[in-house]
């Protein structure tokens, strides 16, 4: 028994010669593109990213020059053509807008608004639900009443009366959807902290006397990340539904920033009288949009579950 | 012998591991005859647990394959259909599991878990059952049985809920008890208890036992005969009397080499490093005897006086303090440069906390505390990180102190760069100096904590440990999580380092056999308390307190020719909670021998 009797039956460490093994990080990725499910999810995430941001380079017009529009191409049917020989693939708005334009153009409102409100979210959020586990005590009961404090209001509450205060604008509403979402990234982060702050090898850590900070972020924060990741995926298809309910309501975007939300509130009144374009397509856009992330979401929340089989 | 009970032929067992099927068992037979107890031995991985799972067809039919034969009562159990094996489970054949907290229903009462396989199985009426109930919780010897029938699971202490799962295992009257590491996760007092009651009722029941474990202190305690397995293979069955005497494979003669036993140090004064066992041909290579590492005339490395550590339990809306965890009372201690000090005792006795509280992982109540001569209660946070360098901890679990996130070589030189002692690139070099230190390779840098197994995780935390060059090592319950050979390997790589860089050991364990082969000098807890203290030789060939003469006697030892037989107590261990208002009586202590103290009722 010269070699540890464990080793032969690890597949890994049985051989000595050096390898540099794949990271969690790694590994997670490629768990992912082997799911079918969440492959779909990504590309169709994939394809909306890249139309958002390429926008002003394939859509058609600029829906919002107005010296493009033709008032008299108003509420025309999907693959009808324009007086001057364009066509319209979706039809066009009442205001005679393509509405494929209007989508792509949209779509980059929403995504940017969804991405970058929950991504402010998340470090706002990760950091106080962090420092409330580690510190304990009196600041922690502090901060997770407020946290219970804020989310015993339903967010489109929150956001309604910020909007009121704040006004229109994109940055308004970015900042509405932050207040409204960081307490949940700081319930969950706390959740896994306090579990991992009990763990031997932060105890291993204090006892080699690394600095707080350090015990924070670079141990107990990365073995927090599962969880959070799959409620960060969540949320940003929330914050995307959110902000186009905001809009719908009309009192998110303003009319020169038109996200999907907005987009399908100006056509609700049409939809009854037959033209269900201007507000299909971008409910249909939206649709796919929040699915796809969902399905990027169940698929990292199978992936990371520790307890999952194999 | 005349028709077995369980006959065993032939036995394969393999499970679909990614696609492919991987053979964890192969080609096991073995019989067990009317009233025998067979042990099953084997380290973690040998297939021993998957045999039990199974004769119990307990195995998920999807990603499993049994083969070959299992003859119980005339039937191969391996040909019945699921339903008839369901009647067979449970009423013909009975079985026990390691986990005494989660066997049991945590919402249910232990009268309702007992009676319901009484109504189930042998068709009782709620009446008789609870009677019958009764008669089996005074049989496996639970005091005041009829009143704790209402009670749950939470309210029985570890050793009490095995009672209830045997109690339970027996309510069918079975012909085989299949018990799987049964006393693992129990203290050894309780594990002496347990394996007493399970010799007993064998008698009374006139039943077979298959007896699962890794233990051979315990193997040499309780079975006739013995299945030694390694890796899937039986390699070796035999009268217990036999192997332990003559062991002829390889793996049988490793594995009772490194098993250590209680009075095998009897005369000694230094400690003792494991034989190792040549795999290829069998033989033992002689130890060479350990250096005499201890400085006798410089100053201690660690001098604790009257430490005290309480917990206080606070309840109600206004956290008011209704009681207190006594986890260390008064403890006093000295270890010196190159010696090794254990702090031995039962689960709850505050030796973990006692070693916690010394580099203040736990904060300490009163007391003093002296690192190196360095006040470490009073010391700031710089001191603190200072005092921390000349101190390090190991911790029992080593695949819970390594973090999952972070290769094994940057969690190395993480202190080394943090504490300034190297930059990046010379803290590389070192990192693959440490790890060649333990007796790894430095290649094996690059590795993440779960592509090593458990004896080379906790190497890694040794090379970890040793990084900041500390002249103090905490090792709590460092190798009790090992397999026996690992283990072995573990402490003589202590060892050597200790000869090599005179590092102090405080070694905080409940193993009295490794405590024995390991220490120069010997603490025994209690209770938070002290009870004898001195030179290893003076206290286990001299033991003077009670308590440290009960957990001797305690002890499995691994010769069947030594088998004591105990009578079936019921004292449990005792609950360091006070009220709030509880002072603690004055101490004394009586002096048996040079440096040998034991406290006085």
């Amino acid at each position: 028994m010269s070699q540890d009797t464990n080793a032969a039956s690890s597949v890994h460490a049985g051989n000595g010669q050096a390898h540099r093994s794949r990271s969690p990080f790694r590994q997670t990725i490629s768990a992912l593109l082997n799911d079918r499910l969440a492959l779909v999810g990504i590309l169709l995430v994939l394809v909306f990213i890249l139309a958002a941001v390429f926008a002003p380079v394939i859509a058609p017009q600029n829906p919002y020059d107005l010296s493009q529009l033709d008032i008299l191409d108003g509420r025309l049917p999907p693959g009808s053509a324009s007086m001057n020989g364009m066509v319209y693939l979706l039809g066009t708005d009442d205001q005679g807008r393509d509405l494929l334009s209007a989508i792509l153009y949209g779509l980059r409102t929403s995504i940017l608004v969804g991405i970058s409100s929950a991504a402010i979210a998340l470090v706002i959020g990760a950091s106080i639900g962090l420092v409330s586990a580690y510190a304990g005590g009196r600041l922690d009961s502090f901060l997770m009443r407020v946290v219970d404090i804020q989310l015993s209001f339903p967010a489109i509450l929150i956001a309604l009366i910020f909007l009121a205060i704040l006004g229109q604008g994109v940055d308004k509403i970015i900042l509405a959807l932050i207040v409204t979402q960081w307490a949940y990234y700081a319930r969950t982060i706390r959740g896994s902290a306090l579990v991992e702050r009990k763990r031997a090898y932060v105890d291993a850590a204090r006892s080699m006397a690394l600095p707080d900070r350090r015990i924070l972020f670079r141990h107990i924060l990365p073995n927090c990340l599962p969880p959070l990741i799959v409620v960060a995926t969540m949320r940003v298809a929330y914050a995307i539904m959110l902000e186009a309910t905001l809009s719908f309501l009309g009192i998110g975007l303003p009319v020169t920033e038109p996200s999907l939300g907005l987009l399908i509130s100006n056509g609700f009144e049409y939809l009854l009288s037959g033209d269900y374009w201007i507000s299909f397509f971008p409910g249909l856009v939206l649709l796919l949009l929040i699915v796809a992330i969902n399905l990027i979401g169940d698929s990292l929340r199978d992936i990371l579950n520790p307890r999952r089989e194999g | 012998m005349s028709n077995p009970i369980l006959s065993i032929s032939n036995l394969d067992t393999s499970f679909r591991v990614g696609g492919e099927w991987r053979n964890v068992v192969r080609d096991v037979s073995f019989d067990i005859g009317p009233r025998e107890t067979v042990a099953v031995v084997g380290e973690s991985g040998s297939g021993k647990s998957v045999t039990a799972m199974s004769i119990m067809r307990l195995l998920p039919p999807g990603n499993s394959r049994v083969t070959g034969r299992i003859d119980f009562e005339g039937r191969n159990l391996l040909d019945l259909p699921l339903d008839e094996m369901q009647s067979i489970r449970g009423n013909r054949i009975g079985m026990i599991f390691q986990e005494p907290m989660t066997s049991l229903n945590p919402v249910l009462k232990i009268g309702q878990q007992i009676t319901e396989v009484l109504v189930q199985h042998r068709g009782m009426s709620h009446g008789q059952a609870e009677v019958e109930a009764v008669r089996l919780l005074e049989k496996v010897r639970i005091p005041s049985a009829k009143s704790r029938l209402n009670e749950y699971p939470m309210n029985f202490s570890g050793g009490m809920r095995q009672r209830v799962v045997i109690a339970i295992a027996l309510a069918c009257d079975p012909k085989l008890l299949i018990a799987d590491e049964p006393t693992t996760a129990l203290d050894v007092t309780i594990q002496a208890q347990i394996l007493e009651l399970i010799k007993t009722l064998q008698e009374e029941e006139g039943m077979s036992v298959l007896f699962i474990t890794h233990d051979m202190g315990v193997v040499a305690e309780i079975s006739d005969r013995t299945v030694v397995m390694y890796r899937g293979d039986a390699v070796e069955t035999g009268t217990t009397q036999e192997i332990f005497a003559g062991a002829k494979h390889p793996y049988t003669r490793a594995l009772l080499s490194a098993v250590p036993q209680l009075g095998s140090m009897t005369g000694l004064d230094r400690p003792l490093r494991f034989p190792q066992v040549d795999m290829a041909t069998g033989e033992i290579q002689p130890v060479e005897p350990t250096a005499d590492t201890v400085k006798r005339d410089a100053a201690p490395i660690l001098k604790v006086d009257n430490l005290v550590t309480r917990f206080d339990i606070k309840k109600g809306f206004l956290r008011k303090t209704v009681g207190r965890i006594h986890a260390v009372e008064g403890v006093s201690l000295q270890v010196r440069q190159g010696e090794t000090l254990s702090l031995v005792g039962e689960s709850g006795c505050g030796k973990s906390t006692t070693g916690r509280s010394i580099i203040r992982l736990t904060d300490a109540k009163s007391g003093t505390i002296e690192i190196d001569g360095k006040n470490v209660l009073g010391a700031g946070k710089s001191q603190l990180a200072d005092i921390r360098r000349e101190a390090q901890m190991i911790f029992q679990d080593p695949f819970e102190s390594l973090n999952p996130r972070i290769r094994v070589g940057d969690a190395i030189a993480e202190p080394i760069v943090t504490h300034g002692l190297a930059n990046a690139t010379e803290a590389k070099e070192r990192v693959g100096e440490l790890l060649e230190r333990v007796g790894l390779s430095a290649s094996m840098a690059d590795r993440f904590p779960h592509e090593f197994s458990g004896g080379q995780r906790q190497r890694v935390c040794i090379a970890r440990a040793l990084a900041l060059e500390p002249k103090l090592i905490i090792a709590d319950e460092s190798v009790s999580a090992l397999d026996v050979s690992v283990k072995a390997q573990v402490i003589n790589l202590m060892l050597d380092l200790q000869e090599k860089y005179g590092l102090g050991y405080l070694f905080i364990s409940h193993d009295m056999a490794v405590v024995e082969r390991i220490s120069h000098r010997v603490a025994v807890m209690y209770l938070g308390e002290i009870v004898e203290i001195g030179p290893r030789q003076a206290v286990f060939e001299n033991p003077q307190h009670d308590y440290t003469k009960r957990l001797m006697a305690a002890v499995p030892i691994a010769d069947p020719a030594r088998r004591q037989t105990r009578r079936i107590s019921n004292d449990e261990i005792r609950s360091p909670f006070r009220a709030a208002d509880y002072v603690p009586p004055q101490r004394r202590y009586l002096e048996a021998g040079d440096g040998h103290l034991f406290l006085v009722a």
